[in-house]
């Protein structure tokens, strides 16, 4: 009823492309992340998707409709701004009423919807106070609280919890999900916060200069990248990539081989915590340089056949710099890219 | 270091003394002067001032003046900003020849509308060669009050819509576009977002410049004078009468410590109204 359907949306700013040729569907009260790194043009497709920034091609539908060329007001949605615009002039109680005030509701839906969304964001006990005596993290809840006030169809948000401390980000994250999936709001939610992405989204959008990488649910999202890319930016440690060579019909070194219907130079890629530690005449030679404990495990970084790699041990192991110990890889847990694109075969 | 402590007064110390030769002791002065009223006692100026036959009708001018300048002034202003705020390319251009007028005296300003407006002048010109008239028509007489007074009131916005212009394309411009943005998400059609959003968050910028106008809109007189002479008395025009013609310097005083005052409390009257609550500021 209210997928949002991006069909082919570039946006040039003079001579820099911020999106090229983007497509994407959000499903009707489907929750999905947008994950990029800085710049990549999450803010602008947010933008187009509300009208506020003009596109230099391409469609964006709302349900059935083609909103392309509707002002803001008429696509029905609901917006959380990366600096917040919450209303200077305006109480908190006056900014989360903002929407519902605009589309003429009663006193009595007013008091009551805003009352909801202020104690959904904790906001409740400065309802009377202007935003200049509230602090950064108040604000943005402010802000969030106004978008979901009006009960949108479609929820833009524009990393709503990025100035809340963790706890507080963790709570807001567990009541916005609960919040979303029980109006079936559909929504699009931009963040830097891997975790955040992980555990809100039914799916993934990983967005790279201008294009989405990859979009799929977060398990694939981690396990299986569609390229080097996502699996650079998604996971901590970010996923090892080694350079081989793929012949006759296998992909095989010391210490690890699979079949594989390719010829010429790949990429192996496989995540730190799938690797099993073995003795070092089992699997690939892996020399530790650094031991970091990080309380639930620990993290060490060494070389494997002169290429840094990142893996995950036991918080009891017994290892010391210095040592070779064994790497060996599940094959049915590895993604083999293209050297020269660095999209997955 | 005593040079460090007193560095700060000598720095001002200039200023403060020109200010104090130039501005303090002329006021003091002419506020003595307006109360020497001479054999008529201590009021005795504003006595004469009062009954000046020209008393009430400069004063009722004036106000005219300023309440119709004024306002229209600052919708035109306002409106004008909001034009320069939509515009792509051109903005300083734009702006520029706006502020144009604002490098011409008054009284040259005066002096352009009535080349435009009096008998000979380009309107009569130009209405006579489209046939809307048979002859030169008398625009600027005693016998056209209204036409006077309302060539008056153009001649003063032409001159000075400018300068509220100017602070408010400023105050426009430091006001973020996401909140009118958000405004609009969230259903405010043009109408709301500009008296619900842009209006309220303008009115530091709009305050100033209704002072800086206003007081200056009391002052009137070069323009007034150009134009219409004495047909349509204002009390700067008073006060000059006096001091020019009646050299009579302390009546004269008595219309500038009038005239102050009502600036005074013009100023008075907008810090009240359109005061910000302390909270509420950014
Ligand atoms: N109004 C504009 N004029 C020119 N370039 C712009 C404009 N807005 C954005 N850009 C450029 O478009 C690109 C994408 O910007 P965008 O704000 O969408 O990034 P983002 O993904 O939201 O980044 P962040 O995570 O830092 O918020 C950037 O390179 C930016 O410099
Ligand atoms: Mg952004």
């Amino acid at each position: 009823m209210a997928a949002i359907t991006i069909e082919g949306v570039s946006k040039r700013f003079g001579a820099a492309m911020a999106l090229e040729h983007l497509d994407l569907t959000v499903t009707d009260g489907e929750f999905v992340a947008l994950l990029g790194p800085s710049g990549c043009g999450k803010t602008t497709l947010l933008r187009i998707i509300a009208g506020l920034e003009t596109r230099s091609s391409g469609r964006v539908l709302i349900g059935d409709q083609d909103v392309s060329d509707l002002p803001p007001a008429k696509r029905g949605l609901a917006m959380v701004f990366q600096n917040y615009a919450v209303f200077p002039h305006l109480t908190v109680f006056e900014n989360v009423a903002f929407g519902l005030r605009m589309q003429k509701r009663d006193e009595a839906t007013i008091q009551r919807q805003v009352k909801r969304a202020a104690d959904l964001l904790q906001i409740g006990p400065y309802l009377d106070r202007y935003p200049a005596k509230l602090s950064g993290g108040q604000r943005q809840r402010v802000a969030v609280a106004r978008a979901l006030a009006v009960e949108p169809a479609v929820l833009l948000m524009d990393e709503p919890l990025s100035n809340l401390d963790a706890l507080l980000r963790l709570e807001m994250r567990a009541e916005l999900k609960s919040v979303l999936k029980e109006a079936g709001t559909t929504t699009l939610y931009v963040t830097h916060d891997q975790t955040e992405a992980m555990g809100l989204a039914d799916r993934i959008a990983v967005m790279y200069k201008g294009v989405i990488e990859q979009i799929d649910t977060p398990t694939r999202i981690y396990s299986k990248p569609s390229s080097t890319f996502v699996g650079g930016f998604v996971g901590s440690p970010p996923m090892n990539f080694l350079s081989m060579t793929a012949s006759a019909g296998r992909l095989a070194c010391a210490g690890f081989s699979m079949p594989l219907a390719h010829e010429g130079p790949v990429l192996l890629g496989f995540r730190g915590e799938d690797v099993a530690l073995v003795k070092a005449d089992q699997g690939l030679g892996f020399e530790v340089r650094v031991i970091e404990p990080m309380g639930s495990h620990l993290l060490l970084t060494g070389m494997v056949k002169g290429e840094r790699v990142r893996v995950v041990a036991a918080p009891q192991a017994e290892i010391e710099r210095g040592m070779t110990l064994g790497l060996q890889l599940d094959a049915a847990r590895v993604v083999v890219m293209d050297t020269q694109t660095g999209k997955a075969l | 270091m005593p040079t460090s402590r007193w560095l700060p007064y000598m720095l001002i110390a200039p200023a403060s003394v020109f200010l104090a030769v130039f501005f303090a002791v002329p006021l003091v002065q002419t506020i003595v002067l307006s109360f020497d009223g001479g054999t008529a006692g201590f009021l005795g100026n504003y006595q004469r001032m009062l009954n000046d036959l020209n008393f009430n009708v400069s004063i009722r001018n004036t106000f005219m003046l300023v309440l119709t300048v004024v306002p229209l002034q600052m919708m035109l202003a306002i409106g004008m900003g909001l034009m320069l705020q939509k515009m792509q390319k051109g903005r300083e251009l734009v702006l520029w020849i706006w502020t144009i007028p604002l490098g011409v005296s008054d009284l040259a300003a005066g002096l352009v509308w009535l080349a435009i407006l009096q008998n000979t002048g380009y309107l009569n010109t130009l209405l006579f060669h489209m046939g809307v008239i048979d002859s030169p028509t008398a625009w600027l007489n005693a016998e056209t009050p209204v036409t006077l007074f309302i060539a008056v009131v153009v001649a003063e916005i032409w001159r000075s819509t400018a300068v509220v212009l100017v602070i408010i394309v400023a105050g426009l411009q430091l006001i973020p576009k996401e909140f009118g943005e958000a405004a609009e998400i969230f259903g405010a059609g043009r109408w709301q977002k500009f008296t619900r959003v842009t209006l309220p968050m303008l009115k530091p910028s709009l305050q100033s410049a209704l002072i800086l106008r206003t007081v200056l809109a009391f002052e009137v007189f070069a323009a007034v004078y150009a134009i219409g002479g004495r047909n349509i008395p204002v009390l700067v025009g008073e006060a000059y009468v006096w001091q020019r013609e009646n050299q009579n310097y302390s009546v004269a005083a008595a219309y500038a410590v009038l005239i102050m005052v009502i600036s005074l409390a013009a100023t008075a009257v907008y810090l009240r109204l359109l005061r910000e609550k302390p909270e509420a500021q950014a």
